[in-house]
């Protein structure tokens, strides 16, 4: 620091009794100057540490924040006049597509409702009956004709981009010929249609209300030629009357459903014999409408008293299958009249009698947006594959197109931390899967196998820690000689500095497999060890004087020393030959067998190990610093008055640390919650929901460490991993302030002792 | 008159003591066993810590030495005798239970075996390297002198006898004569392999780095919108920087293609222990031994030079065997810059809360807060290093300065400087609250001197407090230095690879390189040991490497308890 000046500025400054020939004003620029330094430095390290918690809510808040649908545009749908068989919009939400009965294909533009082009179908004068989607995600359309042929086509939407800007072609494309398919000889009253890999099934229902079903298997030659060879029609008379048909994607289920008595009649379709009729299953109302959910499981089924119900197959005791009633979604009083199923996530819009429209998502079992939009009911209600233009037409003929931002709908408090009932499931479960970006996958996000396995490693880990540490703070600020607390201490304190990746890889590669083949040997260790250690006390009141005096007071835990080894190696000894007299030679089996406890390799006895040693050095440290801090005239004023060593601890000396101990065991536990490598490493990572000695777990902060990298940033799952950490930080910093709260309040007491 | 003092004595009892120190009941009821207990329990505590020391150096450090080669018959009951050639590993007592379980043909009688870890070694002939085999049914073992081991640069070690050496095809020596002409020829092929990894590593990786250069410059002009038409100066110079580097390029390639022709010069016969004669190339072995021969001090010289293999030489197969010199570097590469960006900064936070600030509530509860986010859990901090840095900070320099090499990020990509950087923020309170504790260590009296005398109070800062409050501010890096070389959640986020195909700091301009990944002993650690596909034979190399990270976090902590010390004791006299 040179304060040096050229004479010129020293002839400028005023004469000052503080001045002298040393700069006076450079000085205090500079005395300003640091303080300003020191200032915005400071409050911005600390409102960069702050910074940590703000980015953290700020990654969260959009999973809570709902859905908000902004309208573009309504406008009279264009097109001819004709009744509307078909709705759709294509993946930018540029383009939508109208399908009337006469054949007549409209594109128009969803900015502004404008045709942007029309295609007419070849179905030679006659009339469209109905369009069942065959594929939604690949535009593949089935049009029933009114004498009962079928014509399958796509809408399809190139994208080129001349001159740098989007351009997309909207167009109409046969791939199973432009002749319609022979089907049924009339009309068909209610239709469907689904293919799955290269047969196409058709389901049709005739005016006697009998159901036909066709297969067309279909056959590329070498040189491109399509064939389709067709099987016979089954005929059959469903259980109730044909007015909904749904057919599953792999053509396994077949729903019939009867709108005016409200039944669904479930069948499962067995290729060439009849279909067998699994039941028939009352909606409790008049049915209005039903549709797949993406994924191809869930059906949703509207209903006139306002209630949607989702329901799914399932099995009972794993063989029986039934159809499952999921959840119910309240409307509002109104008849439901539509139902607009998300195409890759299992979200769904339904409107109503009255023109309201609500957003639903089925996962989470909520609602996520509900606006009156119409005055009229609203008749149709279609996505774009991204869900983000939503299209729904009213019964007068107007059609209203939204933007939706809708990021995160399966995320609800429910959904994190309830039992949920995922497709494909028997019954309601807690299960955290986060993987798999196809849309047949529902992303299950519960984070309560995830907590509870924190807890469950957290809690093993302090069943460990807490007597060892305890107790050896105990020791050594009481009883130990101040010799050999001066290296004791630091020794066990070094364990603290020690890298978790380094116990965690211990863990998981020396102790995991030397537990598996040591079992009998560890928990004769837990037994023996604390038995033996006061049996030993007490032989050693017994030795002859002359060696008992050898031993200086305090330094007992010295002599522990070669006692705990030779306990500790002759449980191992012992293990095996105890094995193989008492358990058949193999432990694990012997459990699995006669307990029916199975064992894991890396389990929580083997974390409860790792981690509890490495929260043993905090718990220490703090805890005998607490107990050695107590003011020395309690403790010797309780021995003056005859009270045992052991008596002034548990009446005097105890009691005064106790919020010291309580703190240390909070800082160790939010040490083990946060505990990231060891967990790791040391445990399969299975997120499973017991508390089993001899299973494994996911913590919180391993699951964050295994998906973070792979995971889109801004997608539900990158947030909710953001929320897992928010919890733990929170969980931490709660359990380090009550801590640290305690601790002071202690620091007072102690000094006014 | 003697008699009071008689009956005195026999009322007292005969010690204060004595009586109550007998019997079980007595000793329970005086609480010593449980003092005892607790005795046990601060015991176990210290055994821990000491065992974990001594299990990584036990498991680590027989990696470099030349285990004895043990050649035996391994007779396992209803097959043939097998002969093996092999390093003894370990040895654990199995149930026969176990054994049977796995399928091998034990006497139930007998309740327990030895089971054995051998190391056979040539991979590439049985399969693994490593085999199980039961103690009992190794017979006939005997240590031959001339069992050979053979590094090699592929398929893990080699076992066997040298029986002939060649060059060019012809056999110049055999039997005895063999290993003294062995080793000239492998010091010749070191030599040139040395050379062959200096040029491909060094010089082409410079003008791979030039063309890459020149590449993301030609991409700078296209989006500065000069095209080939309208500029055509601009892309001459740089056609013509590019043809240089081809040639340069070219003349190394013969270089590199006459010294490989040179390696290939020499070759190895070797017998495998059954007697299966195999031809090894010089080219592939790294170093050849007779570890049954070697002394007591050969093998520490051999010990020596493995372990200096161990820490200055890049790893070879997967990780599992060769150095871990990258990871050691990008260790303290990553710490020296972290402690560049947490030391002012903590220096200036506790500055501010301790001398600046009001001390008031307010700045308690900020004291408390900052202390409590030493707890937080450092996955936490990844996360937001990720996110925060990369994500966001990293992306908006990549749009503003690096927009030539996008789709393909610089910086909006985890990288060394956003990990020093988390880092940084982790152990910002370890600093803040280590030098914080040392300014309030400071006599007011000496503060009010220095002011007394005129000093103002940046002036008494700087020259006195801060002085004076030098240890704590050392004690609170190092802890920092120690707690940041250990961490490794949240690299796994934000920086830290398996394998770096280059080294942040190289002779390429910049020199520096903040935005390249880096390899870390302690994800090393995680890495080899869990995700590697020969656990069994990299394993060794993990508790090494383990050791090595456990001495160096020791040796930090032991040096900032001495800085402290020592520093203590300099400014006593002032504390006084």
């Amino acid at each position: 620091m040179s304060t040096a000046q050229t004479p010129a500025s020293a002839a400028e400054l005023p004469r000052s009794i503080t001045a002298g020939r040393g700069g006076f004003q450079a000085r205090y620029v500079k005395d300003r100057l640091a303080r300003y330094v020191v200032l915005v430095g400071g409050l911005g390290v600390i409102g960069a540490l702050l910074l940590i918690f703000v980015y953290l809510a700020q990654e969260v808040a959009p999973l809570f924040a709902g859905a908000h649908v902004e309208e573009r545009k309504t406008f009279a749908i264009p097109g001819a006049g004709g009744r509307t068989l078909y709705l759709a919009a294509e993946e930018q939400g540029e383009i939508g597509m109208r399908a009337e009965e006469s054949g007549e294909v409209t594109f128009f533009d969803l900015h502004e409702g404008t045709v942007r082009g029309t295609e007419t179908l070849p179905l030679a004068g006659r009339k469209l009956q109905s369009i069942s989607s065959v594929a939604t995600e690949r535009g593949l359309l089935a049009g029933a004709l009114e004498d009962g042929s079928v014509l399958v086509f796509a809408h399809e939407y190139k994208v080129t981009y001349p001159n740098d800007k989007r351009l997309i072609t909207p167009g109409l494309s046969f791939p199973k010929g432009n002749a319609p398919l022979a089907f049924m000889s009339g009309p068909a009253t209610s239709f469907v249609a689904r293919d799955e890999g290269d047969s196409l099934m058709l389901v049709g229902a005739d005016a006697n209300g009998a159901l036909n079903l066709k297969v067309f298997a279909q056959e590329t030659s070498l040189f491109g030629d399509i064939t389709m060879t067709e099987s016979a029609v089954q005929t059959f008379t469903p259980a109730v009357k044909p007015d909904v048909l749904l057919l599953e994607p792999l053509l396994h289920w077949l729903y019939v459903i009867d709108r005016a008595a409200g039944k669904i009649a479930f069948y499962r379709l067995k290729g060439s014999e009849a279909p067998e009729l699994v039941e028939v299953k009352e909606a409790g109302a008049k049915i209005t409408e039903a549709r797949y959910l993406a994924g191809g499981i869930s059906i949703v089924v509207a209903q006139d008293n306002g209630k949607v119900t989702q329901w799914f197959p399932a099995r009972r005791n794993e063989s029986e299958w039934y159809l499952a009633k999921v959840r119910e979604f309240k409307v509002g009083n109104s008849p439901v009249t539509a139902i607009g199923p998300e195409q890759r996530r299992r979200g769904f819009a339904v409107g109503d009698e009255s023109g309201k429209v609500s957003l639903f998502y089925a996962t989470s079992g909520s609602r996520v947006h509900e606006e009156k939009v119409f005055d009229s009911p609203v008749e149709r209600l279609v996505f774009n594959p991204r869900a983000r233009v939503m299209m729904a037409l009213s019964a007068d003929g107007q059609l209203r197109v939204s933007e939706v931002h809708n990021e995160h709908p399966e995320v609800s408090f429910s959904a994190l931390w309830g039992k949920v009932w995922y497709e494909s499931y028997d019954e309601p479960k807690f299960l955290y899967q986060s993987s798999s970006a196809t849309s047949d996958f529902e992303p299950k996000f519960s984070l309560t196998p995830l907590a509870l396995g924190t807890l469950k490693g957290a809690f093993y880990a302090m069943i460990f820690a807490i007597p060892l540490a305890v107790m050896g703070a105990i020791f050594t600020a009481n009883f130990m000689s101040p010799e050999m607390r001066q290296v004791v201490k630091p020794s066990v304190e070094v364990l603290a500095a020690l890298p978790s990746v380094i116990l965690g890889f211990l863990a998981g590669l020396w102790l995991a497999p030397f537990v598996e083949t040591n079992l009998p040997g560890m928990f004769l260790c837990l037994l023996l060890l604390p038995t033996s250690i006061p049996i030993f006390g007490f032989l050693w009141t017994r030795m002859p004087r002359a060696i008992r005096l050898r031993v200086p007071p305090g330094w007992e835990a010295a002599l522990l020393i070669p006692v705990i080894s030779f306990v500790i190696w002759g449980c191992f000894m012992l293990a095996h030959p105890i094995e193989a007299l008492f358990f058949g030679g193999n432990m694990q089996s012997w459990m699995d067998h006669t307990l029916g406890i199975s064992y894991i390799q890396r389990n929580s006895l083997v974390v409860g190990i790792a981690m509890g040693i490495a929260v043993i050095p905090v718990i220490f440290s703090i805890a005998e610093d607490a107990i050695f801090s107590v003011p020395k005239h309690l403790s010797l004023g309780s021995l003056a008055l005859g009270a045992t060593p052991w008596q002034t601890l548990i009446g005097v000396v105890l009691p005064t640390a106790s919020p010291g101990i309580f703190s240390a065991i909070m800082i160790g536990m939010g040490r083990a919650v946060g505990e990231t490598m060891i967990v790791l490493m040391a445990t399969g990572n299975t997120a499973v929901m017991d508390l089993s000695l001899f299973s494994g777990m996911r913590t919180l902060a391993a699951n964050v460490a295994v998906e973070m990298p792979e995971s889109e940033v801004g997608s539900t799952h990158f947030r909710l991993l953001f929320l897992a950490g928010l919890v733990l930080f929170f969980f931490t910093f709660f359990l380090n302030t009550l801590a640290e709260v305690v601790r002071s309040r202690l620091r007072k007491k102690y000094s006014s002792l | 008159m003697t008699t009071a003092a008689e009956e005195i004595a026999a009322a007292m009892p005969k010690s204060l003591v004595a009586r109550d120190t007998e019997g079980v009941r007595a000793y329970v009821k005086s609480g010593s066993p449980y003092v005892w207990l607790t005795a046990a329990a601060i015991s176990v505590a210290f055994m821990i810590t000491l065992a974990l020391l001594i299990l990584t150096a036990a498991r680590g450090l027989p990696h470099f030495w030349p285990a004895d080669v043990v050649q035996g018959q391994y007779t396992a009951p209803g097959e043939p005798a097998e002969p093996i050639l092999a390093e003894i590993r370990s040895t654990e007592e199995v149930t026969s239970a176990r054994l049977k379980n796995a399928g091998l043909k034990v006497d139930e009688a007998q309740l327990l075996y030895d089971r054995l870890l051998i190391k056979v070694a040539n991979r590439d002939l049985l399969g693994a390297d490593f085999r199980p085999v039961l103690s009992d049914w190794l017979v006939q073992r005997s240590y031959p002198e001339d069992a050979v081991v053979l590094e090699r640069v592929e398929w893990g070690n080699f076992h066997g006898f040298l029986h002939a050496v060649k060059t060019d095809g012809v056999i110049v020596a055999t039997g005895p004569e063999a290993w003294a002409a062995y080793q000239p020829l492998q010091d010749r092929a070191t030599d040139l392999r040395s050379k062959i990894e200096e040029i491909e590593k060094n010089e082409i990786g410079a003008i791979n780095y030039r063309i890459e250069h020149l590449r993301l410059s030609e991409k700078r002009l296209q989006i500065d919108g000069h095209t080939r038409e309208n500029d055509p100066a601009d892309y001459a110079k740089l056609d013509e920087r590019r043809k240089e580097q081809d040639a340069d390029y070219e003349k190394l390639r013969l270089e590199l293609d006459a010294i490989r022709k040179d390696l290939s010069r020499d070759a190895l016969v070797m017998k495998t222990v059954d007697g299966k004669e195999v031809e090894i190339p010089l080219a592939r072995v790294v170093r050849g031994y007779r570890p049954n021969e070697m002394g007591l001090f050969s093998k520490l010289g051999f010990f020596g030079s493995k372990v200096w293999e161990f820490v200055s030489d890049d790893p070879r197969e997967a990780n599992t065997e060769g150095g871990i010199f990258p990871a050691i570097f990008g260790t303290v590469m990553m710490v020296m810059i972290m402690s560049v960006v947490v030391m002012p900064f903590g220096v200036l936070a506790a500055l501010y809360l301790r001398e600046y600030a009001k001390q008031g509530p307010v700045t308690q509860i900020i004291r408390i807060a900052v202390n409590n986010l030493a707890g937080v859990p450092s996955i936490v901090y990844g996360m937001f290093g990720l996110g925060f840095f990369v994500y966001f900070v990293g992306s908006s320099i990549d749009k503003a300065f690096y927009s030539e090499g996008l789709p393909s990020p610089t910086f909006g990509t985890p990288g060394i400087l956003w990990s020093s950087l988390t880092l940084a923020l982790l152990t910002l309170p370890v600093v803040i609250v280590a030098t914080e504790e040392g300014l309030s260590r400071i006599p007011r009296s000496i503060r009010e001197a220095s002011l007394a005398l005129g000093a103002t109070k940046a002036e008494t800062l700087w020259r006195v407090v801060l002085p004076m409050a030098s240890p704590a501010m050392m004690t609170g890096l190092i802890l920092a230095i120690a707690r940041a070389a250990g961490e490794v959640a949240p690299l796994m986020l934000v920086g830290v690879v398996k394998l770096a195909p280059s080294l942040p700091l190289d002779g390429n301009a910049p020199f520096l390189h903040l935005e390249r990944k880096f390899m870390h002993l302690g994800f090393h650690i995680y890495d080899v040991g869990f995700q590697s596909p020969n656990v069994e034979a990299a394993r060794p190399l993990v508790y090494a490497t383990a050791f090595l990270l456990v001495l160096v976090i020791i040796g930090l902590n032991l040096t900032a308890i001495g800085i402290r010390n020592r520093l203590r004791e300099r400014y006593k006299a002032l504390e006084g």
